[in-house]
């Protein structure tokens, strides 16, 4: 049967979470699987509700528009649940039996005793990421949240490896198809000088990522096991 | 801190957007014609163009395939008003004309305008084409419901908004519903590859001798537009044949052949039976016109209908558009639950796929029909079809409606609702027709309803 996870991401605005999402899409199909995703949000500001729908899986994908019953639910800001700051309320309304919710805090939320009991009944599988903490411990800001909640969406799905999460930033960063191996040595001074400081983005955010990916590793998380690239990736094209 | 450095956009000085389809480079230094390229295309026949030609897939916006799509279509003229809500079509399609493929191109006053300027463009025998959406299709629709009968050979691509209140802007497919009498083409894109594909098609099956009818192509605003997917396509550097007016059934209007016989003798200026006449053989012409452009249909686009998994199924999913796209994924979720479920994507809408799905739907047990809309259009027309032909039980439904995405999930229910006789939470009694525990009184209210 084909691996298939519908995802809900949502945070609040300033987190990138669509900008995850887009990396997180882009690394899937970098790996040879499918991917689509649609960003949902209201006013363009910090700290509203942002959410954005991702589906992958190793077949087509056919379906369109929001993903109302997801089988993963990934919390950015804890402030999506005790604020209630999200589009879909309860945090976790709509999640499938068995379902999974990746919520960024630093260790167990205490749910309310009607919540608790209805995550009991879906049988929710909750892991709790610090993902701010891994950000300011490897990159030393907190902007590289997101990359935590990437590297471990990464982990869990097995739908994308390390190498293609890698080239997914480097696209995001650099644009499509930049082939970062090539060296600079080609480039004139003033893409040089630009690279050199994204050079140094990329790298950072490479590393919280690859820290979430080894976290959730190490906690158990993972539901398929990584996935191999295809021998020529499409992703210089 | 993916957030801290964005990667640069680049806008052109006009302000058209950077589009993702491939252009070769460049290869001229200095001064370049902007036209090119288009004076570069190659004509080629459309059996080649559709059927031979080696594709390339492209990952772009349905917006984007109906702009690659009137690339390779000559398209004479093209005329458009951007009301809100839109697609970014026609403001692509203006950027093709600013490289020449295009010949004409302007902004109309208002959609009644742009539609009107349609009806005489084509009937000046040139190759016209427009896109509309939601309220702009109603506030056109005058002139549209018109093209059939002066017999206008033209391509308009509707991408469906919500039209009714309260006010919206989002994907809702209702106003398919006041397209379908008007006595043209419809089609229903389900994807990207379809706007691509429906489009260029459609200016040939519109131009044949014995079709001489316009085509609207439709296609679930946004969802399509706006979102990307995969779109194979012929080489840019081929164009389908020009029209060929002069060949055509209805002779062009020109300085020797003035529009003045139909204004002196127009039907509606005589209260008698030859007026009524007139009108009479004039409309059933053109109803018969649709049925000719069955085999041009069956020719071009492989069928009315695209069958899957239908001959084992007990369960019928009968959808266009959006709907068929979550109807695929149905069928798998369906097969993880053990059911056994095939679906009927309609392509085309008018001329309606009568035979086919009266042969299709024999086995059935159950048809479910999706639609994003909340009258249900389509199930209305395909328990027509079928009446006398099939004994399953149609559930119309369910619906989204006014913008929303129908959950895959909520087409399964409704398969195991229809399944089990468990009561739906979606679709009203009312809305379930054709067994034998149905509420006929219910299934009346319904269908005189709708």
């Amino acid at each position: 049967m084909a691996i298939r996870y519908n995802i809900r991401m949502a945070g609040v605005g300033g987190q990138g979470v669509v900008t995850a999402s887009h990396i997180f899409s882009t690394s899937v199909i970098n790996a040879g699987g499918e991917s689509t995703i649609v960003p949902f949000y209201g006013s363009e500001k910090r700290m509203a509700p942002v959410e954005s729908y991702v589906r992958v899986s190793d077949e087509p994908i056919y379906e369109i528009g929001e993903i109302t019953f997801p089988h993963i639910i990934m919390i950015f800001h804890p402030q999506v649940i005790t604020h209630g700051k999200s589009y879909t309320n309860p945090f976790y309304y709509g999640l499938k039996k068995e379902g999974i919710a990746l919520i960024n805090h630093d260790g167990p939320i205490k749910f309310d005793p009607d919540q608790e009991r209805e995550l009991m009944e879906l049988k929710a599988k909750i892991f709790f990421i610090p993902a701010t903490k891994l950000s300011l411990e490897v990159s030393g800001i907190d902007l590289a949240t997101n990359m935590a909640m990437v590297g471990a969406i990464g982990a869990i799905t097995g739908l994308t490896n390390m190498e293609a999460l890698k080239q997914a930033v480097v696209d995001r960063f650099l644009g499509k198809g930049f082939v970062v191996s090539g060296g600079t040595a080609a480039l004139d001074s003033v893409v040089e000088r630009k690279f050199k400081k994204k050079q140094e983005l990329i790298e950072k955010n490479i590393a919280v990522v690859k820290a979430a990916w080894e976290f959730a590793e190490s906690h158990g998380w993972v539901q398929h096991p990584a996935k191999k690239s295809p021998e020529a990736a499409p992703v210089s094209t | 801190m993916s957030e801290a450095v964005e990667t640069e956009v680049k806008t052109n000085p006009q302000g058209d957007p950077i589009t993702a389809t491939k252009a070769p480079p460049s290869t001229q230094s200095g001064k370049r014609d902007p036209h090119a390229d288009a004076k570069k295309q190659k004509v080629v026949s459309p059996e080649y163009m559709f059927f031979e030609a080696p594709r390339e897939r492209e990952f772009i916006t349905g917006s984007e395939a109906a702009k690659e799509a009137i690339r390779r279509s000559n398209v004479d003229f093209a005329v458009a008003y951007p009301i809100t809500p839109q697609s970014e079509t026609m403001q692509l399609v203006g950027v093709l004309y600013g490289e020449g493929y295009v010949k004409e191109y302007y902004r109309g006053e208002e959609e009644y305008g742009v539609m009107s300027a349609i009806a005489g463009a084509s009937r000046a025998g040139v190759r016209c084409f427009t896109a509309t959406a939601g309220p702009g299709t109603l506030r056109g629709i005058e002139p549209i419901a018109s093209w059939p009968g002066h017999r206008l050979p033209a391509v308009a691509f509707f991408t469906c908004r919500v039209v009714n209140a309260p006010l919206a802007i989002q994907p809702d497919n209702i106003e398919i519903a006041y397209l379908l009498n008007c006595g043209m083409l419809v089609f229903h894109a389900e994807n990207q590859q379809d706007v691509f594909d429906f489009i260029m098609k459609g200016f040939v099956i519109s131009e044949k001798n014995d079709v001489t009818l316009p085509v609207g192509v439709c296609c679930d605003g946004f969802f399509v537009t706006h979102a990307r997917g995969y779109c194979a396509m012929p080489d840019r550097g081929l164009k389908l044949p020009p029209r060929d007016s002069w060949r055509g059934a209805v002779p062009v209007l020109d300085a020797e052949n003035p529009p003045a016989r139909l204004s002196r003798d127009a039907p509606v200026q005589k209260s008698n039976f030859m007026a009524y006449n007139i009108h009479a053989v004039w409309q059933q012409e053109v109803w018969a016109a649709v049925e000719r452009s069955r085999k041009y249909i069956n020719h071009y686009m492989g069928g009315l209908v695209e069958a899957q998994d239908v001959d084992q199924a007990d369960v019928l999913l009968i959808a266009s558009g959006s709907a068929a796209a979550q109807s695929r994924e149905a069928l798998r979720l369906c097969k993880d639950e053990g059911i056994r479920a095939g679906l009927i994507k309609i392509r085309s809408l008018r001329p309606f796929p009568t035979a086919e799905l009266r042969q299709l739907c024999t086995k059935a047990k159950l048809i479910v029909i999706p639609e994003f809309n909340y009258v249900g259009w389509l199930a209305k027309d395909v328990a027509a079809a079928i009446y006398g032909y099939s004994n399953a039980k149609i559930i119309a439904g369910p619906h989204v409606y006014g913008g929303m995405s129908m959950p895959v999930e909520m087409i399964v229910d409704e398969v195991i609702c229809g399944l089990t006789g468990k009561k739906s939470s979606a679709v009203p009694a009312s809305a379930i027709m054709g067994a034998t525990e149905v509420d006929q009184e219910a299934v009346a209210h319904f269908m005189q309803n709708i």
